[in-house]
C-alpha cells in the first residue's frame, strides 16, 4: 500500500548542520532518506548511507567496449573487408590503428560515464514529489534539506516529525505525492 | 545568512589577489550569476554586438553558399599549395579550443580551484572554436555534402576509409573532442540549469530550463555519482585534449614535405594550442568581467594565472622554433635547410619574421607584473599573440608547401577575398554563438563557485565544538 505522503522534509542552513542531521538520522535507523544541497557537500552522501557508486565501472566497461570495437573494425576493414596492398606492407598494421582506438576508448568511456551517471540517478525525471514543497527551490540556492521518506519501515508521522524537530531545522514540511 | 564571515576571505598568499573576493555567500553567488541570465533588461551593447556578429555570420553563410555553388576554385589554393587558409584556420581554431579543456579538465585534476570561475565560459569557447574549426576541412573537401564518406559505415560502394591515414585519425580525434567537450560542458551545466529553473520568473524560460535540467534536485546520492562522472570525464578529457592537437600535427608530420616531417611537431603543436587558447580566454574574459561587473569572481588572480600559462607555453613554442631551425642545420638535409632559408628570406619572409618577433620577442612582456595586472595591456597582448599564432600556422602550411623538392613545381599562394570572407565569417559566427551563450546560460559555474567558500565544507563534530 502506498503511504499517504511521500515523506517529511527538514530545511537547514549550513553544510555542517545537514551532515550532522543526516548522520543522526542514519544512527536513528532511518535508511530511506536523502539529503539535498546546492553543491556537492563532502561527506553528505556517506552520512545518508551511500558509499559506493558504479559510475566508474560503467565508464570502464564503456571504454573497453569502445577500444574493442575500434580495433575490431579497423582489423576487419584492413584485413578482411577492404584489404589494400601498399608495397607489400602487412595488412594488419596495428601501430596505425592506435589513434582511432584511443579516440573511441575516450568517446565510449566518456559517454558511458555521463549517460551512466544520469541513468543511475534516474534522470531525466520530470516529476518528483519534492518539487511540491514550496521552499525546496532553495535547494539549488543556499539551503540544505533532509527528507525522510514514508516508505522507510521506521517512518511514523509523529515520531519522525519529533525526531526531525530535535535536529533544530528551520522548517519541517510534509511532502505530498 | 547575510552576516559576513571573517574566514570567508579566501586564502591570500604571497600578496596574490584572491580567487573570489570576500563577502560572498551562497545566496549572493547564486543571485549575481543567475541575474545576468534572468534579467529582463538585456544590455543594449549586447544587441549591438550580436548584430555585428550576426552580420559577419551572414558573410560566412554567403561565402559558404558561393563555395557550394562554385567549388573550391574560388579560394586561392593551387598546386602545390593545396592547403591554404582553410587548413591554417582549422589548426588555429582547434588550437584555441584547447585552453578550455585544459582549464576544465587538467586544472580540475590538479586541484586548481581558481579554475572554477572561468571553466564554464572557457568550455563554451572550446565548443564554439571547435565548431569553427570543423567547418574548414569540411568545406575544403570540395564536395562537403559527401563528408559522411569519412566515417566507416557499410555502403553500396563497398569502400572503407583508410585507417592508416592521419586525415582519418583527425576525423575521429576532432569529432570525439567535440562530443566529449559538449558532454563535459552539459554535465557541468545540469545543476546550474536546475538553479535557473528554480529562479526563473518567466514561464517559458522556466520550462526550457526545467527540461534541460533533467529534473536535477541536488540529492546527495546524485552528487556522489555526479562527482565521480565529472572526475572521470576530466580524466578522459585530459589525454584527449593532448591527443587532438597531436593528431592534427600528424596531418603534417606523416607527410614527407620538408618542414612538416618532424618529430617535434606534436608537443610543439600542443603547446602552441594552449598558448593561443589562453590568449582567447583572456580576450573574452577581460571585457566580460568589466561589462558584467564580475571582477569579484574573475579576479586579477585569474588574469595573472592565464598570462603565466601563456608565457610558459609560449616559451615552449619558442623552443620548438629553435629546435626546428637547429635540426635543419644539424641534420644536414638539403631540403630542410632550404625550407628554413625560404622561411627567412623567401616570399613570405615578412610573415615569418613577424611571428618570430611576437612569439619570441614580444611574448616576454608577460614577465612584467605590470602587464599581467593591467587588463587593457593584457588584452592587447593576447590579441597580438593570437595574430602571431595564426601567422605561425600560415608559415607552417603555406611556406612549406610553396617550395618543396622540385623547383619546377614551386608556386605562390595568395588568399582570395573568399578565403578572407570565410575566415572573418567564422570569427563572427564564434562571437555570435558566444554572445548567445552568455545571454541564456550562466557563464560562471554557480555550483562550483559555492565550493570556493570556506563555509561550503561541513565541519566534523570535533571542529564545530572547538
Amino acid at each position: 500500500m502506498k503511504p499517504p505522503i511521500h515523506g517529511l522534509i527538514a530545511e537547514f542552513d549550513t553544510p555542517t548542520e545537514i551532515v550532522t542531521a543526516a548522520r543522526r538520522a542514519h544512527e536513528e535507523g532511518y535508511r530511506k532518506m536523502d539529503a539535498y544541497s546546492p553543491f556537492p557537500v563532502e561527506g553528505l552522501s556517506e552520512a545518508v548511507g551511500f558509499h559506493k557508486d558504479s559510475v566508474a565501472l560503467i565508464c570502464l566497461v564503456g571504454g573497453a567496449l569502445g577500444l574493442a570495437a575500434a580495433y575490431a573494425l579497423q582489423y576487419w576493414v584492413n584485413v578482411i573487408g577492404y584489404p589494400i596492398n601498399v608495397g607489400g606492407r602487412p595488412l594488419h598494421s596495428w601501430p596505425a590503428f592506435i589513434v582511432v582506438c584511443f579516440e573511441m576508448t575516450v568517446l565510449f568511456g566518456g559517454l558511458a560515464a555521463a549517460l551512466g551517471m544520469l541513468a543511475m540517478n534516474g534522470l531525466p525525471m520530470p516529476y518528483h514529489p519534492l518539487f511540491n514543497v514550496p521552499n525546496f527551490s532553495f535547494a539549488s540556492k543556499d539551503k540544505f534539506f533532509l527528507c525522510i521518506e514514508a516508505v522507510d519501515p521506521k517512518f511514523d508521522r509523529e515520531t519522525t516529525y519529533k525526531f526531525l524537530a530535535s535536529l533544530r531545522p528551520r522548517t519541517i514540511t510534509e511532502v505530498p505525492h | 545568512m547575510e552576516h559576513k564571515d571573517p574566514v570567508e576571505a579566501m586564502e591570500v598568499g604571497h600578496g596574490q589577489p584572491p580567487v573570489l573576493e570576500p563577502g560572498h555567500t551562497f545566496a549572493t553567488i547564486t543571485d549575481k550569476i543567475s541575474a545576468i541570465v534572468l534579467t529582463k533588461q538585456t544590455p543594449l551593447g549586447w544587441f549591438m554586438a550580436v548584430g555585428l556578429a550576426g552580420l559577419l555570420t551572414a558573410v560566412l553563410l554567403y561565402a559558404v553558399g558561393f563555395l557550394m555553388y562554385q567549388g573550391v576554385g574560388i579560394w586561392g589554393i593551387n598546386m602545390p599549395v593545396a592547403w591554404g587558409l582553410a587548413i591554417v584556420n582549422f589548426v588555429w581554431w582547434v588550437g584555441i579550443g584547447h585552453a578550455g579543456t585544459l582549464i576544465s579538465a587538467i586544472l580540475l585534476l590538479l586541484r586548481q580551484s581558481w579554475r572554477n570561475s572561468i571553466n564554464r565560459f572557457a568550455e563554451a569557447m572550446t565548443i564554439f572554436a571547435v565548431m569553427q574549426a570543423g567547418l574548414f576541412p569540411l568545406l575544403h573537401l570540395g564536395r562537403p555534402w559527401l563528408a559522411y564518406w569519412l566515417f566507416p559505415y557499410p555502403n553500396t560502394m563497398t569502400v572503407w576509409p583508410q585507417f592508416r591515414s592521419p586525415l582519418v585519425w583527425d576525423v575521429f580525434a576532432v569529432s570525439t573532442y567535440f562530443t566529449i567537450s559538449l558532454v563535459f560542458w552539459y554535465v557541468g551545466l545540469v545543476p546550474d540549469l536546475a538553479t535557473l529553473r528554480d529562479r526563473a520568473q518567466n514561464r517559458v524560460a522556466r520550462t526550457v530550463y526545467a527540461v534541460l535540467a533533467l529534473g536535477w534536485r541536488g540529492s546527495a546520492r546524485h552528487w556522489h555519482r555526479y562527482e565521480t562522472a565529472y572526475l572521470l570525464l576530466a580524466g578522459l578529457a585530459t589525454p584527449l585534449v593532448l591527443s587532438v592537437h597531436t593528431v592534427v600535427s600528424f596531418d603534417f608530420t606523416i607527410a614527407i614535405v620538408p618542414g612538416w616531417h618532424s618529430t617535434i611537431f606534436p608537443p610543439y603543436f600542443v603547446a602552441g594550442a594552449i598558448y593561443s587558447g589562453f590568449a582567447m580566454v583572456l580576450i573574452l574574459a577581460i571585457p566580460i568581467r568589466a561589462i558584467y561587473k564580475l571582477e569579484d569572481m574573475i579576479t586579477d588572480r585569474h588574469l595573472d594565472n592565464c598570462a603565466k600559462v601563456m608565457l610558459a607555453t609560449g616559451l615552449i613554442v619558442d623552443y620548438g622554433y629553435i629546435m626546428e631551425t637547429f635540426m635543419a642545420w644539424y641534420g644536414g638535409n638539403f631540403f630542410d635547410k632550404h625550407l628554413i632559408w625560404n622561411r627567412m628570406h623567401g616570399p613570405y619572409a615578412v610573415l615569418y619574421w613577424a611571428l618570430i618577433a611576437i612569439n619570441v620577442g614580444f611574448v616576454n612582456v608577460l614577465w612584467s607584473r605590470k602587464v599581467r595586472f593591467t587588463p587593457k595591456l593584457l588584452w592587447v597582448a593576447s590579441l597580438v599573440v593570437l595574430v602571431a599564432m595564426w601567422l605561425e600556422r600560415f608559415v607552417i602550411v603555406v611556406v612549406s608547401l610553396s617550395q618543396d623538392f622540385l623547383p619546377s613545381s614551386w608556386g605562390i599562394y595568395i588568399p582570395t577575398r573568399w578565403d578572407w570572407a570565410t575566415f572573418i565569417g567564422t570569427i563572427g559566427f564564434f562571437a555570435f554563438c558566444f554572445l548567445l551563450f552568455i545571454r541564456v546560460l550562466p557563464m560562471i559555474s554557480i555550483a562550483e563557485m559555492k565550493t570556493l567558500l570556506p563555509r561550503s565544507e561541513a565541519k566534523t563534530p570535533l571542529e564545530s565544538e572547538s
